[in-house]
């Protein structure tokens, strides 16, 4: 599902490149190593009394492995650095912009084009265009995250007060694991998220869909789901486009019908999943900052099937 | 200084006058007044093994909740609480104290010297630890532990997110810690500079001794700015100062520099005592001095130079500048070579000595194998890159409990069963050393050898639980399974100490053949540790014709004096009068750790929490009308015996 040795990008595929070097030149050096130790103690427990060997020639050979060990660390210093070179070497000026920022335990995710009218906001999920370069804009709105896709790039952590930016590209088509990788308090286990990566044209078309408004409900249960929604607690803190819910201290959730995971990765986006989050989200994610929406069961049911409708 | 100006008789008369006179004092009351440095030292170290088996038992509590997936056995916050304490315990009250602990019993009979210096402030750091600890598990008794991580990142831990007490008892866990470790180092520093036996010039110094002169400037060196860093996050806290208010102007990174500035330091405060160890085990057991003497002092000194110059290592993904980050890289790196070194220069001392095969050795070889691993998972740390992609997941938590395990507890429990007999008297067990060993290098590297795999598959640290889908579980039970052996390993080990103190057998003076001073006198030691005192002429005395030991005569024994020497040549300088046994360190300690909990509650602790430390330090100052050694002689040889009123 996720793995940093099965890179799905230029970044991650030149860091798996050099952890086989450094793995080889380690497990080289720690065979020699206890092979030198090996035969040193086969020697000393056959001996009756020390060896009255020369303090210059061991000194002498002290001083060859002192020197072997310095090359062998310019070597691995050098791949390091040449690997570091690589990895920032895309040019971020013409990539696609976006925007990740950290909530406990979310992430809100703004698709930064330059066209106001053009851009989306989504959360708990990335879409990325195969082959094009992407450069993320990393913030954080309480405490330090870090975001972390083993099969495309290393971590940059998320630190409120100041942007880092993560350049990376995509160049395989599939879903791969996001997840937060520095210690965010209470439920930073379940602070993931799914980056699905499609074909370009294929982007193209979700972000257009995107763009929409929310689906206006299509039977009389999700109407009056639609109606709780703008009625309750729900639009306290979340937003739905083209509803009269517009808060934003909570996910985005235009089209979270259409999102892969629900909760930041804790729940698959079901109709069974959704209705038990909604009976008590402090069950399922305890500690979050979601409170528990007291809606009767028909009430509820009537609000999953108008969020699930969002496609 | 000769041998030889005493009869037998004149030495059991002048050794029951030594005993007289250093002894502390006896009974319940007076166990709180005791400054010998082997009655603290044991002390710091029992105490410290105490923390550990709590530090451990945390661990087991995590290792049973990952060891399926989705697992409800500790909540979220409970576990978030119980991985902050199993770091902070055994990094602030095992790593540090049993390893500056251990020194303070056996740095001054290694030098050989009669006492520590500053024996009353050595008594008040042990209380300070012993309260930091005590104050630290009761409030996790009240569910009001930590829960921020060991390294307290705000702000998380800051006034905005760090609810409730949890992060101010961390950061005055840390304030106390740190009170005790420095008070610690201060005294060993002063005994290895200024109380070395006549002869004990620079290049003679055993290397443990060099390994722990240098952990005990690093001390000092580091704690500053974790003094600094917990001090501003309790005022963050407590009084609205915005030090890591990124709104206000302060720097949420800014802490993280503080705390690595002294964190990584740290782990070489830990390591490097270990690296002492390990020379001295392996000298003693292939029976030879160590090769390379210089070359090990000046690689411990170099490490202890560079080791402050790595610190941005944790950073590297918080987005600095390519450049600062290729400097420590290049640091991070080059740390390697004193080290490697040190391993060369181990290894030429197996090639040419002669094995006498023991416990204490095998820990040692274990040493080898194990820190080898962590040392280079270090090196690929260091690159950027990597480092990016496995920094704060399992492949980390790896990383530095092959380091911390391997490069600190493997030659500690070999350190612990090499100076047993010199430190009880009596000789741990050699078969069930082995076991221990096996058994705990065995559970050791299935506990953390699959964490390796877990961090390049995506695992995260400090995670309560996972996913069955991620596919984690089978190592994770792997790793429990390993936990399991640990444990019984450390029961063995356990039932040696126990069953070794019950035995009868009593150890001999030097049952290793071992060439420092400490295994020069009886086992254990004498209240005054040596009589005569001993001179040194080469670097391994012992090793030595007996007969051209250099002895030291001409300090009194009728009160409690010591021999200042010169800090190079160790050319006797002048005599001094020590303190004497006293409850006010107790007192002091007690009203310092009043005032450091109060001060969790409100600042104006600091205001009257300083007046019962006031007395307290008073008291421990008052001067002492005291018999001078001259009119005390007279009455000594006119048969009126009143030594102990001398020493007040």
């Amino acid at each position: 599902m996720q793995s940093v040795l099965a890179p799905a990008g230029v970044q991650a595929a030149e860091i798996a490149w050099l952890w086989w070097v450094m793995l080889a030149v380690c497990a080289a050096v720690f065979v020699v190593v206890l092979l030198f130790v090996g035969a040193g103690l086969h020697r000393a427990s056959r001996r009756n009394a020390p060896a009255p060997t020369p303090e210059r020639r061991l000194h002498r050979a002290i001083g060859g492995a002192t020197a072997l060990t310095i090359l062998t660390l310019m070597g691995l210093l050098t791949a390091a650095i040449a690997t570091g070179r690589a990895v920032q070497s895309l040019d971020g000026a013409s990539a696609l912009p976006v925007i990740v920022v950290g909530n406990q335990w979310w992430w809100a995710i703004e698709y930064a084009l330059p066209n106001p009218a053009e851009r989306v906001r989504v959360a708990n999920e990335l879409r990325l265009p195969r082959g094009r370069t992407v450069s993320i804009t990393l913030g954080s709105n309480d405490v330090i995250h870090s975001l972390w896709i083993p099969n495309l790039h290393g971590k940059v952590d998320l630190i409120p007060g100041r942007q880092n930016v993560m350049v990376l590209r995509a160049d395989r088509v599939g879903e791969f694991r996001a997840q937060c990788a520095e210690y965010c308090g209470t439920q930073h286990a379940h602070m993931a998220f799914t980056v699905t990566v499609v074909e370009p044209a294929a982007f193209d078309a979700w972000l257009v869909a995107q763009r929409e408004p929310a689906r206006e409900p299509v039977d009389a249960v999700a109407r009056r789901g639609r109606q709780l929604v703008e009625s309750t607690t729900c639009m306290m803190c979340h937003t739905v486009r083209g509803t009269l819910a517009g808060a934003r201290i909570a996910p985005d959730l235009t089209h979270v019908g259409s999102r892969p995971t629900l909760a930041a990765g804790v729940l698959p986006n079901t109709d069974e999943a959704l209705d038990r989050w909604l009976r008590d989200p402090q069950a399922v994610k305890p500690g979050n900052k979601m409170p528990v929406p007291g809606l009767s069961d028909d009430d509820r049911r009537a609000v999953v099937a108008y969020l699930r409708g969002l496609k | 200084m000769t041998a030889g100006l005493h009869s037998p008789v004149e030495l059991e008369q002048e050794r029951r006058r030594l005993t007289e006179v250093w002894a502390d004092p006896p009974g319940f009351l007076g166990w709180f007044s005791h400054i010998d440095h082997k009655s603290i030292g044991r002390r710091f170290v029992v105490t410290a093994f105490g923390f550990f088996t709590l530090g451990g038992l945390l661990a087991a509590l995590m290792r049973i909740q990952l060891a399926r997936p989705d697992q409800s056995f500790l909540s979220a916050d409970m576990y978030n609480q119980v991985f902050t304490m199993h770091g902070t315990t055994m990094m602030f009250l095992f790593a540090v104290p049993v390893m500056l602990g251990l020194a303070v019993y056996i740095v001054p009979l290694a030098v050989g010297a009669r006492s520590i210096a500053f024996p009353r402030l050595v008594a008040y750091g042990y209380w300070m630890f012993l309260f930091g600890g005590i104050f630290l598990f009761a409030m996790f008794a009240i569910n009001t532990g930590p829960d921020n991580g060991w390294f307290s990142y705000v702000p998380l831990a800051g006034p905005e997110f760090g609810l409730g007490k949890r992060a101010d008892v961390w950061a005055q866990l840390v304030t106390f810690s740190e009170t005790s470790s420095l008070v610690v180092a201060v005294a060993l520093v002063t005994t290895i500079l200024k109380m070395r036996a006549p002869g004990m010039a620079l290049n003679r110094i055993p290397v443990y001794v060099w390994a722990m002169l240098i952990v005990s400037l690093m001390t000092i060196l580091s704690m500053p700015a974790i003094m600094l860093a917990s001090t501003t996050l309790i005022m963050d806290r407590l009084i609205g100062t915005h030090f890591y208010n990124q709104a206000e102007g302060g720097d949420p990174l800014l802490w993280q520099h503080l705390f690595w500035f002294f964190g990584h330091p740290e782990v070489y405060i830990i390591f490097l005592p270990a690296q002492g160890m390990v020379s001295t085990i392996i000298s003693t057991f292939f029976q030879r001095p160590l090769v390379g003497y210089l070359a090990v002092v000046l690689s411990l000194v170099s490490t202890a130079f560079i080791g402050f110059g790595v610190w941005v290592h944790h950073m590297f993904t918080t987005g600095l500048p390519q450049l600062s980050m290729s400097f420590f890289t290049v640091a991070s790196v080059m740390i390697v070579v004193p080290t490697g070194i040190q391993f060369f220069c181990w290894i030429a001392t197996i090639w040419t000595g002669r094995l006498v095969l023991r416990a204490p050795v095998l820990w040692a070889l274990g040493f080898f194998a194990v820190f080898l691993i962590g040392g280079l998972t270090g090196v690929m740390l260091a690159a950027v890159p990597l480092n990016q992609q496995v920094h704060d997941t399992f492949f980390v938590v790896a990383h530095f409990h092959y380091v911390l395990i391997g490069g600190a507890v493997f030659p500690l429990l070999g350190a612990i069963h090499y100076w047993f007999p010199k430190m009880t008297g009596r000789m741990m067990g050699e078969r069930l050393g082995r076991a221990s060993f096996w058994l705990f290098f065995a559970g050791f590297n299935l506990t953390f050898f699959p964490m390796h795999q877990l961090g390049l598959a995506g695992m995260p640290r400090r995670v309560y639980t996972y996913q069955a889908v991620m596919g984690w579980g089978t190592l994770n039970l792997l790793a429990t399974a390993g936990a399991v052996l640990m444990t019984v390993a450390l029961v063995i080990y356990l039932i040696n100490i126990v069953r070794a103190l019950r035995s009868r057998a009593p150890a001999t003076d030097d049952p290793w053949h071992a060439a420092s001073l400490e295994w020069a006198t009886s086992s254990p030691p004498p209240p005054y540790n040596f009589s005569p005192l001993p001179g040194v002429a080469t670097r391994d005395p012992l090793w030595n014709r007996p007969d051209e030991q250099p002895l030291v005569i001409g300090v009194d024994s009728t009160c409690r004096e010591v021999l200042v020497t010169r800090l190079t040549d160790a050319a006797p300088d002048h005599r001094r009068k020590l303190v004497t046994p006293s409850a006010w360190p107790f007192f002091a300690a007690l009203a310092t750790a009043l005032m450091f909990i109060w001060s969790i509650f409100s600042p104006w602790a600091v205001v009257w929490g300083s007046i019962p430390l006031t007395v307290a330090l008073i008291g421990w100052f008052w001067p002492r009308e005291g018999v001078s050694p001259a009119a005390l002689r007279r009455q000594i040889e006119s048969g009126d015996h009143a030594p102990s009123e001398a020493t007040h």
